[in-house]
């Protein structure tokens, strides 16, 4: 019975040293944040979710920009992209009182409150990518107007089926802000000036490989006519692409949507991809991180109107609904796509 | 059964009376010719009516769209889809055959799924072998870590393997952050496994079965595989009978690991792609698989046929949703039925046979 008392201490004694170690990886990444920042900027980035390159590349964008301002800028976030896992971040930085918080809502509402605590306790709250409720941010920055990016990929998707057949759209999650209302335009679009391509399903794969993946075989046995599938998230298309491109559909049913160079380019080059679009998400981080530190500084108050500097991107003014635009979606195809790194 | 102890009072049932035959099967079943007895075994046997439900969900299916089976893609897809929930459910299986459970698979699987992107990155030209050599590897380390906490701490599995979870995956966090891997990283000889097929089974799936044989095997005719039966129906009188429990039950959790390992080589090719969120998740799947398939979640009883083809028709049923018309949004609730109906089904089949031999006894 002694032995195993010990032996039991033991175990003990390696769970607690196991835990102070964590604990002690987190006062050491603290402790960086207090040196830089010669304006005593301190900036949280909170994207959508973790290991998504698309965030990946906004936020190298983001800390470009705060080495410029001589901010400093920390990137937090969940592993998934759900709006009760960015609650407790957003109340971290709150309580660490940072001047600024950038985030990209996983919904518009639920994680109203928690900003608007923050907001309270004197952070300024800056939206990208996919905004919140208007009153539970100071400024959102738009990457691309709702109507351009719909836009954008309907014309893709009418080009390269001919203007007429079956289409779906594979989108991330079911209350993304952003994918729905571009969804809804693409409707819109497709009614008024396609009327011979019809959307026959809207399906969600979640931003996840595995779920989008899956989606897209569903897809492509439920809907036997299908001659294109639209993917306004960056995760959904790599997998779609991945699916068509040693399926029996490769070459047959067109893929189009918004994706990353780095992502796609095995698949624009053995064909299964024409063309895609996006915004450069470098630039939307460097000028995101640019906005929250003019907020911060009391440079702007986010009214329409305010006019900041945002380094080699130039002068922005905020539009009527508190948002700054960041400019047209860019097309990716065999030809230019390695001309991009991201 | 686990719970005798909880047997009610035989009650009289005057209403029916067994006739020779059915007495005989329950009480004597070696008078039986061996042929009645397979037959017997099969069609009395949890994993048939499983299949039968596979079958049905598949024929309106395909019922609905001919191409569900009868394309190259959608039969390729039948049996490719299920193989990665296949190899953790095994695992799985085993481990709670023994009155354990293992909940870090899908951290393991994500942890060895990104471990083999960064070999291909690292190591140019590394065989591919290697690769799944190392990754069965890596997940049987972390198996044994489980283990070891389990037999040695002797703390609840549940417990053990709830917090590797999360140690697992926040290793995987600050190890691969938001850093992936992309299909343009790993060989197209690798990704091609993903899709390959002989005989137009895909290998995946090959494998997938080869594994389970094995298992199925050991568990079945192995001295080694029956006394883990042994110790999950009754682990004190296991240990008082001298069964080499903590042995036991290291190994079945390595077994886990080294398939979740497998399991997540497997990911890779088959996704192309690796992300911190890899896998999160399907440990919840992997023991539901399990316990559609029969296997009494409190141990000592079930086949990893029926944890096979529980994960075979969780899958499927995934697929065939959609297309039978079925939103979304209401899949989960299918599955959430699907699990409750197999416990509620279990115990109607348990207490149908506890009273059918009791009468069988009283008659003879």
């Amino acid at each position: 019975m002694k032995f195993h008392s010990k032996r039991t201490t033991a175990f003990a004694a390696l769970v607690l040293s196991g835990a102070m170690a964590l604990t002690g990886c987190g006062g050491d990444a603290e402790g960086g944040g207090d040196n830089g920042g010669s304006e005593d900027v301190s900036i949280t980035m909170l994207p959508k979710n973790l290991g998504n390159p698309y965030f990946d590349t906004s936020t190298a964008g983001a800390k470009a920009a705060a080495e410029e301002i001589g901010a400093t800028l920390e990137e937090v976030g969940p592993q998934e992209a759900t709006a009760d896992a960015q609650v407790q971040y957003i109340n971290t930085a709150a309580q660490q009182g940072v001047s600024a918080l950038i985030v990209s809502a996983n919904d518009p509402t639920a994680i109203c409150d928690a900003l608007n605590q923050a907001r309270d306790a004197g952070t300024k709250v800056v939206t990208f990518d996919s905004d919140t409720e208007p009153d539970c941010r100071d400024l959102f920055v738009n990457q691309a107007t709702a109507e351009g990016i719909a836009k954008v990929q309907v014309d893709l998707i009418a080009e390269q089926i001919g203007d007429s057949g079956e289409i779906a759209i594979l989108s991330a999650s079911a209350n993304a802000t952003n994918q729905n209302a571009w969804i809804e335009m693409m409707k819109q679009d497709l009614e008024a000036n396609h009327p011979d391509i019809e959307l026959v399903d809207v399906v969600y794969g979640d931003d996840d490989d595995q779920t989008s993946f899956d989606k897209t075989a569903a897809l492509l046995q439920s809907h036997p006519n299908l001659k294109g599938i639209v993917s306004p998230t960056t995760v959904g298309i790599a997998a779609a692409a991945r699916y068509l491109s040693d399926s029996e559909f490769k070459g047959k049913v067109a893929l189009t949507g918004l994706g990353t160079p780095n992502q796609m380019r095995e698949y624009v080059k053995n064909g299964t991809v024409e063309a895609f679009a996006l915004w450069n998400p470098e630039d939307l981080g460097y000028l995101a991180t640019y906005a929250a530190n003019a907020l911060a500084t009391g440079e702007i108050e986010g009214n329409p109107g305010d006019t900041f500097e945002a380094g080699k991107l130039g002068e922005y003014t905020v539009e009527d609904d508190n948002s700054v635009l960041l400019g047209e979606p860019f097309v990716f195809n065999a030809e230019n796509i390695d001309d991009f790194d991201f | 059964m686990s719970d005798t102890s909880m047997r009610p009072a035989p009650e009289v049932h005057a209403e029916t009376h067994l006739d020779a035959a059915e007495v005989e099967r329950l009480i004597e079943p070696s008078r039986q010719s061996p042929g009645k007895r397979a037959v017997n075994t099969v069609l009395r046997s949890r994993e048939f009516s499983i299949l039968l439900v596979l079958l049905l969900v598949i024929a309106a299916a395909t019922i609905k769209t001919p191409s569900f089976l009868f394309s190259n893609n959608g039969w390729r897809d039948l049996l490719l889809t299920p193989a990665i929930l296949l190899l953790l459910a095994v695992g799985q299986a085993v481990v709670i055959i023994t009155r354990n459970v293992d909940l870090s698979v899908g951290s393991v699987l994500a942890l060895t799924a990104y471990l083999t992107g960064k070999l291909f990155i690292d190591l140019p030209g590394i065989p591919i072998i290697a690769v799944v050599a190392i990754g069965m590897l890596a997940g049987g380390f972390l198996g044994l870590l489980n283990g070891l906490l389990v037999s040695l701490g002797r703390v609840p599995s549940l417990v053990i393997t709830l917090g590797t979870l999360y140690i697992f995956r926040g290793v995987m966090l600050s190890w691969a952050g938001s850093d992936r891997v992309n299909a343009g990283d790993m060989p197209p000889g690798f990704l091609d496994l993903g899709t390959m097929s002989i005989l137009s089974i895909p290998v995946l799936f090959i494998v997938a079965v080869v594994v389970l044989g094995i298992v199925g095997y050991y568990l079945y005719a192995h001295r080694g595989g029956r006394e883990m039966y042994a110790i999950g129906s009754d682990p004190d009188a296991a240990v008082l009978y001298g069964l080499r429990v903590r042995r036991r039950v290291l190994s079945a959790f390595i077994l886990s690991g080294a398939l979740a390992g497998l399991a997540g080589v497997v990911h890779a090719a088959r996704y192309g792609t690796v992300s911190s969120g890899a896998g999160s998740g399907i440990e919840l799947e992997a023991v539901a698989a399990v316990v559609i398939g029969g296997v009494a979640i409190f141990g000592g009883s079930g086949t990893v046929w029926g944890a096979a083809l529980g994960a075979i028709l969780l899958v499927t049923i995934d697929r065939a949703l959609p297309i039978l018309g079925i939103p979304d949004f209401w899949q989960r609730a299918v599955v959430g039925t699907l699990i409750i109906g197999a416990i509620v089904l279990d115990r109607v089949l348990a207490a149908r046979q506890e009273r059918k031999l009791i009468e069988a006894r009283d008659e003879a």
